[in-house]
């Protein structure tokens, strides 16, 4: 160990330099790579025209999740669809490489299977062709996005070129009031800091705050710093990380697990270690959170009126905001609580896990979804379905009158058959809002699994607090 | 496949200023069934630039006659952010362009521009400002992007320097492949695992 004070992500990023040539980027060594359908099928065609194999498939990991039917199964994809989970298929088999595949009762997202599997653990470095692998990082690794020809690098070489980004702290200190959540703190977090604001950064969140977030709240908050434009959010390793990890089928065991602990236990950030910037938030004063417009830090407190373009001086900004308020056809300065909606969408590799579906459920038991909403539950893997199942959480949903369906990404990324209607407003516990990302023309709201619930009892935007507090506000 | 090489380019542009452009618009997840990189092109800013019944929007700048030949895009800031799809830069590049002029990028979307030849050139909001009024009087400003200098010009402009990576700037100026470079590193990754194992 270096006697300098030294940032969690300093400490990843020095232990996987592999080699570093004067003026070129660092040669650095990639622990996990998670694979899916739709980044991959270029860059294993890479392989094959230069007739090179998957050199490291033990630490490569396969899912079917975006392409994927989430009812009907694999006979309900399009032609296109069907071609490209084959092939997934093909190439995995081809290159001896782990797959949860169309029948397999562990498939899933790929960043839910992740870390439910034990793949995911701490100080790794792990890559997939998603933006979303910051979600790893909530295990103090360092996890991030990247592009097809990269996955052909990682694939051939085990190895990716890469300069070091800058570090920011995201500090959220104090407690957080009933009805807000880990997406609330997220959501605050992109609404202060703006979509581009962590550009060329990584993200470490730390605070009181944080450290008292279950597992699951931190895979959430990490899995969104790509919409502030931070490429990974970490959290540093603690005893919650670790009794997450033990026991699970790819966790380290026996003599090697008490190795493992003892190293991942060096991982925080050390004491008087600087960042190159750090932002602030007050958990204690956060309400439940909703974005308005057609990015996701476009997002106010559910409670608080929808900004004015006028408020804003930059002439580009204000343009922006009157396109996305034209685009929700949301009211500048209006209330966004009452906004009537057609579709409620819980889950996503944001807000898909047990907790979150349980939580769900919790708050729906004894409602009805809204006659005029059709509420959407898909839960983030095969195994989360089925222990929500055991648990009887299904029957909660359905008797709500909620559909309940098979996993994968679904509504998420609408190329799977789950998608709005042009012009159909949706409140979705997802990560992206942008124009037409649920489906072409629809209008996306994105706000945490209470939320949800509560907009879909209600049949318009609602506050969770509301129905929390047994329909007294 | 070889490697893309750039050395100058002397185009006209087209304008696209909003800012925070996200890939979801550059190219709908829809269109990510393919399983190679053909036809994006056509499908580069779909929603935007085809009406309902999949006739050219005329509103869309991609469909006005100045749009024709254009290889340079003039982008407001954060363009490309959002999802890692390579596919975006693949639909840029299907479409004909070469490099896109911005105040800012997002990350992922710069590197994957590098691997493909796309320009990511990056100028302050004062050129950017400047450059915008002299393409809004004179629709077919030709603009250079100079990688060698790795510099931005455009007529009544002296070349103005942007950041680049001086690694992929060197891989693009003389066609290197980054897969083959990291290969040459393969005893040193495999002494690595050895020392981690
Ligand atoms: S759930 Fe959505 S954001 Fe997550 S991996 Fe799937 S498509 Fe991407």
């Amino acid at each position: 160990m270096s006697q300098n004070p030294q940032t969690l992500f300093q400490k990843i990023w020095d232990n996987h330099v592999v080699a570093e040539e004067p003026g070129a980027p660092a040669v650095l060594y990639i622990d996990l790579h998670l694979v899916h359908e739709v980044t991959s099928p270029q860059a294993f065609s890479v392989l094959k025209e230069r007739g090179l194999k998957v050199l490291r498939p033990d630490r490569t990991v396969a899912t079917m999740d975006h392409s994927i039917p989430t009812k009907g199964g694999y006979e309900a994809a399009d032609e296109m669809g069907r071609i490209q989970l084959r092939l997934l298929e093909a190439n995995a088999l081809a290159h001896g490489v782990r797959i949860y595949g169309l029948n397999s009762v562990q498939r899933g997202i790929v960043h839910v299977i992740g870390p439910e599997q034990g793949f995911t653990q701490p100080g790794m470095t792990i890559v997939c062709g998603d933006s979303h692998t910051s979600t790893h990082g909530a295990f103090g690794s360092l996890g991030f996005g990247i592009g097809t020809s990269e996955v052909g690098h990682v694939l051939a070489t085990q190895c990716l070129l890469q300069r070091k980004a800058r570090t920011c702290e995201v500090r959220v200190d104090g407690a957080l009031r009933p009805g807000v959540t880990a997406k609330d703190i997220i959501l605050a977090v992109l609404a202060k800091i703006g979509v581009g604001g962590g550009t060329g950064h990584v993200f470490e969140y730390t605070g009181s705050a944080i450290r008292a977030l279950d597992m699951e709240g931190r895979m959430t908050v990490c899995n969104m710093s790509i919409e502030g434009g931070a490429r990974a959010g970490m959290v540093a390793p603690d005893d919650k990380t670790f009794n997450y990890v033990a026991g699970r089928e790819f966790a380290p065991k026996g003599a090697a697990w008490d190795q493992a602990v003892a190293r991942w236990r060096q991982l925080p950030t050390d004491q008087g270690a600087t960042y190159d910037k750090t932002v602030t938030l007050d958990a204690h004063s956060l309400e439940p959170m909703v974005t308005f417009g057609t990015n996701p830090g476009q997002g106010v407190a559910i409670t608080q009126p929808l900004p004015l373009p006028s408020s804003l001086a930059d002439a580009a900004e204000r343009a922006g905001l009157e396109k996305s308020l034209a685009y929700m056809k949301f009211e500048a300065g209006k209330p966004i609580l009452g906004q009537p909606v057609d579709v409620v969408f819980l889950g996503s590799c944001t807000n898909s896990r047990l907790v979150d579906l349980r939580a769900a459920a919790h708050l729906l038991r004894g409602h009805k979804v809204a006659s005029s909403v059709k509420m959407m539950v898909v839960p983030g893997s095969q195994s989360v379905k089925q222990a929500a199942e055991a648990e009887g959480l299904d029957k909660i949903f359905k008797e709500a009158g909620a559909d309940w369906r098979e996993a994968g990404c679904s509504m998420c990324i609408a190329m799977n058959g789950d998608q709005l209607s042009p012009g159909q407003l949706a409140v979705s516990t997802s990560n992206r809002n942008f124009e037409g990302r649920q489906g072409k023309g629809g209008r996306t709201v994105l706000a945490s699994p209470l939320t949800a619930v509560a907009t879909a009892v209600a049949g318009c935007i609602a506050d969770p607090r509301v129905l929390l507090n047994g329909g007294q506000s | 496949m070889s490697a893309p090489k750039f050395t100058t380019l002397t185009a006209r542009c087209v304008v696209l200023s909003n800012n925070d452009v996200d890939t979801d618009q550059i190219i709908p997840a829809r269109f990510l069934k393919v399983t190679d990189k053909l036809g994006l092109g056509e499908k580069l800013f779909c929603d935007w630039r085809y009406l309902d019944d999949g006739s050219p929007n005329p509103a869309f700048i991609l469909n006005q006659p100045e749009a024709k030949g254009a290889q340079i895009l003039v982008a407001g800031n954060n363009f490309g952010c959002g999802s890692s799809r390579e596919h975006a830069p693949w639909a840029l590049v299907g479409w004909g362009f070469q490099a896109v002029i911005s105040p800012m990028f997002a990350d992922i979307f710069k590197g994957n521009s590098l691997k493909n030849g796309l320009i990511p050139v990056v100028i302050q909001p004062a050129a950017h400002a400047a450059l915008l009024a002299a393409r809004a009087k004179n629709h077919d400003l030709p603009v250079t992007v100079d990688l060698r200098a790795a510099s931005v010009a455009w007529p009544g402009q002296d070349p103005i320097s942007f950041p680049i990576d001086p690694f992929s700037r060197a891989c693009l100026l003389d066609g290197v492949d980054e897969l083959g470079y990291l290969q040459k590193f393969a005893g040193q990754a495999r002494a690595y695992e050895a020392r981690h194992a």
